[in-house]
């Protein structure tokens, strides 16, 4: 279920707690025989939006597949802080290969669970944003075009936060990195660059394309779920807030996810074949200066005089989500 | 069965009666027909439960055998030139991994300038990319190279190269006697992974190494490579019992008993070596030729006795170390330290020249004489003129433009069908 | 060892004709060895390929820089291509034209080379007449052993019915032994076959 069908707001959070579901109902996280398909023990940051994604993901695409599941896994944080030798955080087979071949490695990987006689195993390639929309971009779009069995997850939050925070081609505008410091007349990330996959991957009209935060892991959960019901290539575009990379509280990575969301900064969507199906409309809008103000990479936005300039701009572009994809419908979600 | 065929079919029915079970590839000439072979080959059933992946890129290719092959599959692919070089991350991976991944290389150049033609320089810049590198010398070896390739990849865990000149073999139509189904099966046993992606037995593969351990994997490879002196030798004596024909192995030994003088050259130049040499042997010169089939591991201790009674070796070779000089010269300088041999390189047939039976002739009785200079790395047929013409023209002008545009207008270059066009 | 340059456009088939060639002596229990100037495909370049028939394994992998037998599939690269660079003066030429060769200019060249060792086959029009298509290629490799004897034109034939399947295989097997009677029986230029 994308979303719980009671409603109980809690302090802070618009999520029912488990204990008060159906057990039938509660996540695959809350569940006694959940695989823990990446263990604790790892290296990832205080309040890292990928390890908590990747979790999520993975224990339910483990539990859609029964346990007949195989991860490959692009070069990045995910790939760094879970295997420093001789350790593994994978209680799951897992193949780390280049930063920029996950998906054709994932593509090989299903040729040959089918050459094989094992296509009861599915795979899953996860990758961060670097390893997604830039360098892996070529070898993403051909595993699409030919529909090949392989759920393509993205951990995105938006830069090259692995070695040392630069900007990648899902750095939004404004956002100062390591190369596109809040330095010169125009600080931050540029406007009008950078590309959003999702719709680029729903061109490719595979079957499933869905992008989801970690504010809501039970979507997250469902929505793995029902790409793993489909056959041929999926996408699954995760929204990771990176407390080191965005210069952020550890604490807020749930907050701040949620916050994009409810802005209007990141949309979040299922759809098939190239249509859009589903969309998580906002529950209370908030202006994206709530999202913006606690990270301190848009901090040079808000100093004295600040930039409220640029602040209107990334409003605006959340505007234009929200009327694109009708964030604001009459749903009562 | 013998039959008369091309070299790209030759070779994609070996590889096909191989069983490879992912086959993922990129066009690139001259390695297309291979491909173009193998497609039809999985479309019509006759390469039944064959996955054949049409990548996006040659870096997709490699990277889809690399995950084919951890999940257990015989995996393969073709490329050429570029196409190598697009590859390279993924071959140090594939070797890294130890992934016995088997590759056929259509030799061809490397641009700039572009140039579609044969030369080395492709499987050269890979040299130590941690693969297995073998040489055909004809269509019939390349067959049975593959055929031992796979074995020799599978046994040892370790990525195989088997490198073709491109268009001299893949478009060059002769006589080849293809093993049958029933051979090739009793000679490669089914693929028996060393790492296995497999959900009722987890492993982590590619992990991370820091400090404390990235010498000794990367030993490992070496180790991997030094035991293929071993395999390689072992597997072709297997392959002459079980086929009948003495194929492959590290080395080809041709008229070097009593011979002073002694040639070494890699792939297909060898047979034009080799019908020079018979003229220069019936003309009363002391001459032969070794051949190297293994190039990478590199036979350091077969090379130095199969040389340790010459006294002048001179190194024909497909490629250069820009700046540097030979590649294979460096190598046999390096098997023959501390014997009383001077070994010359001979940069030959570069961007596909012919490399001719006149040209070599000149060469090698020029070599006898001791009229070549050691100290200097030479280049047959090169067209000195032309070149210090070019470099007069970039003396002139500080904006000169650019250099093959001039060299082609200098030469009246425009059409290639005079018979130096090809090779 | 007999070499055959055989020069034409791209399209005219002049790499599948060393190919036949080469599959015709192969069938006769011959050594052989095909191969092209390996050049970018495009239609109407210029194009070169090699055929080599021994009795002995072949090992040489140069061009063949000096025939035994030229064939000319494309009167009009004449005056563009090298067409007779290192032809054997005991050499053999063919050219496809329904001209005489002494208006082609090559008066000199077939004074030089032995009686009976040249032909001009009308190889396109025959080809019009048997396959309805332009393709010179069977005809030229009939004419070629008409004038050598290098290969029977049954081996010729299966060659080429081998190639090509069907219809089309018989057709180019008809053209081909069109072409070999024309050369046994036709005076053809100065020089009689």
């Amino acid at each position: 279920m994308p979303f719980q069908e009671i409603k109980l707001y809690q302090a802070g959070t618009f999520v029912a707690g488990n204990r008060l579901l159906d057990p039938e109902q509660r996540s695959v996280q809350a569940r006694t025989g959940r695989s823990n398909s990446l263990t604790s023990g790892h290296r990832a940051c205080q309040g890292c939006g990928e390890a908590l994604g990747a979790r999520y993901v993975l224990d339910a695409a483990m539990r859609a597949t029964d346990g007949k599941l195989v991860a490959v896994n692009s070069t990045g944080c995910l790939e760094v802080f879970s295997t420093p030798y001789p350790e593994s955080s994978w209680q799951l087979p897992w193949l780390h290969s280049l930063f920029g071949n996950g998906p054709a490695v994932a593509s090989g990987v299903a040729a040959a669970l089918r050459a094989t006689g094992r296509d009861d195993s599915r795979v899953v390639g996860q990758a961060g944003d670097g390893g997604t929309v830039d360098i892996g971009f070529g070898a993403l779009s051909g595993m699409f075009e030919r529909n090949d069995d392989v759920l393509f997850v993205c951990y995105d939050n938006e830069g090259y936060m692995n070695t040392g925070v630069q900007r990648s081609g899902a750095t939004p505008p404004g956002a100062a990195t390591a190369t596109t410091k809040a330095l010169g007349p125009e600080p931050g990330n540029v406007f009008g660059q950078g590309k959003f996959v999702p719709l680029i991957a729903m061109a490719h009209e595979i079957p499933y394309v869905a992008t989801a935060t970690v504010a809501e892991l039970r979507d997250l959960e469902y929505k793995v779920e029902k790409a793993m019901s489909f056959h041929g290539a999926r996408y699954l575009h995760v929204f990771v807030p990176c407390p080191l990379g965005w210069r952020a509280a550890a604490a807020d990575t749930i907050k701040l996810a949620r916050l994009a969301k409810e802005s209007g900064v990141f949309p979040v969507f299922e759809a098939e074949h190239g249509e859009v199906t589903e969309v998580s409309r906002i529950r209370r809008q908030v202006p994206v200066e709530e999202y913006l103000r606690p990270q301190g990479r848009y901090a040079h936005l808000f100093g004295d005089p600040g930039r409220p300039d640029v602040v209107a701009r990334i409003q605006a572009r959340a505007d234009r989500n929200i009327a694109r994809f009708g964030l604001l419908g009459e749903g009562d979600e | 069965m013998r039959s008369q065929l091309e070299g790209s079919q030759a070779v994609a029915r070996a590889v096909a009666l191989c069983r490879p079970q992912v086959i993922a590839a990129y066009p690139i000439s001259p390695q297309t027909h291979i491909v173009e072979s193998l497609s039809d080959r999985v479309r019509t059933g006759e390469l039944a439960g064959c996955e054949y992946l049409l990548v996006d890129s040659e870096f997709s290719a490699m990277s889809a055998c690399i995950g084919a092959s951890a999940a257990g599959a015989r995996s393969y692919t073709a490329t050429s030139s570029q196409g190598l070089l697009f590859m390279a991350e993924a071959l140090f991976n594939t070797s890294g991994l130890g992934l016995p991944v088997v590759m056929t290389l259509a030799n061809r150049a490397i641009g700039a300038p572009i140039n579609i033609w044969n030369d080395h320089s492709d499987a050269m810049a890979m040299r130590d990319s941690g693969w297995i590198q073998l040489y055909a010398e004809s269509n019939q070896e390349a067959v049975d190279l593959h055929v031992q390739a796979f074995r020799l990849a599978e046994s040892l865990s370790v990525p195989v190269m088997v490198c073709m000149d491109g268009f001299v073999l893949t478009h060059a139509f002769e006589e080849v006697d293809l093993p049958t189904q029933e051979q090739v099966d009793a000679f490669l046993p089914p693929f028996v992974p060393q790492q296995l992606l497999d959900p009722d037995d987890p492993v982590t593969i590619g992990a991370m190494v820091g400090p404390e351990a990235f010498a000794e994997v990367k030993y490992l490879v070496h180790a991997t490579q030094v035991a293929a002196l071993d395999e390689v030798p072992a597997i072709a004596a297997d392959f002459e019992r079980a086929f009948g024909r003495d194929s492959g192995g590290l080395l080809k030994r041709y008229r070097l008993e009593d011979a002073e003088t002694v040639v070494v050259a890699l792939g297909s130049v060898l047979g034009t070596i080799e019908d020079v040499v018979d003229s220069l042997r019936d003309d009363g010169f002391r001459i032969g030729v070794l051949g190297i089939t293994c190039f990478r591991p590199w036979p350091h201790d077969e090379v130095r006795a199969a040389l340790g009674d010459a006294t002048r070796v001179v190194v024909v070779e497909r490629a250069f170390a820009v700046g540097a000089g030979g590649i294979v010269g460096q190598n046999v300088r390096d098997a023959t330290r501390g014997l009383p041999v001077v070994v010359q390189d001979v940069v030959a047939g570069l961007g596909g020249r012919p490399i001719t039976r006149t040209s070599l002739r000149g060469l090698f009785e020029d070599v006898v004489a001791d009229r070549l200079d050691a100290s200097h790395l030479h280049f047959l047929d090169l067209d000195v003129e032309l070149v210090q013409r070019e470099l007069a023209r970039s003396r002139a002008r500080r904006r000169s433009g650019p250099h093959a545009e001039h060299m082609l207008r200098d030469l009246g270059t425009v059409a290639s069908g005079t018979p130096h066009g090809g090779g | 060892m007999f070499s055959v340059r055989i020069h034409g456009r791209g399209g005219q088939g002049a790499v599948t004709a060393a190919e036949l060639l080469s599959v015709a002596a192969f069938d006769e229990g011959r050594h052989a060895q095909a191969f092209p100037t390996f050049g970018s495909e495009r239609t109407g370049a210029p194009v070169v390929a090699f055929c080599r028939i021994d009795d002995r394994p072949i090992r040489l992998r140069e061009p063949v820089m000096d025939p035994d037998a030229v064939v000319v599939q494309d009167p009009t690269l004449l005056h563009q291509v090298a067409l007779f660079a290192g032809l054997s003066p005991e050499g053999y030429l063919v050219v496809n034209t329904s001209a005489p060769l002494e208006r082609l200019g090559l008066a000199e060249l077939v004074e030089q080379l032995p009686d009976g060792h040249v032909v001009a086959v009308p190889a396109t029009e025959i080809a019009r007449v048997h396959l309805g298509r332009p393709l010179p290629n069977a005809a030229l490799l009939g004419a070629l052993a008409a004038l050598t004897g290098e290969v029977s034109l049954d081996s010729v034939c299966d060659a080429i019915r081998d190639r090509f399947p069907g219809h089309v295989g018989d057709d180019n097997a008809s053209a081909a032994t069109a072409a070999y009677e024309h050369v046994r029986t036709a005076a053809v230029g100065p020089a009689r076959a």
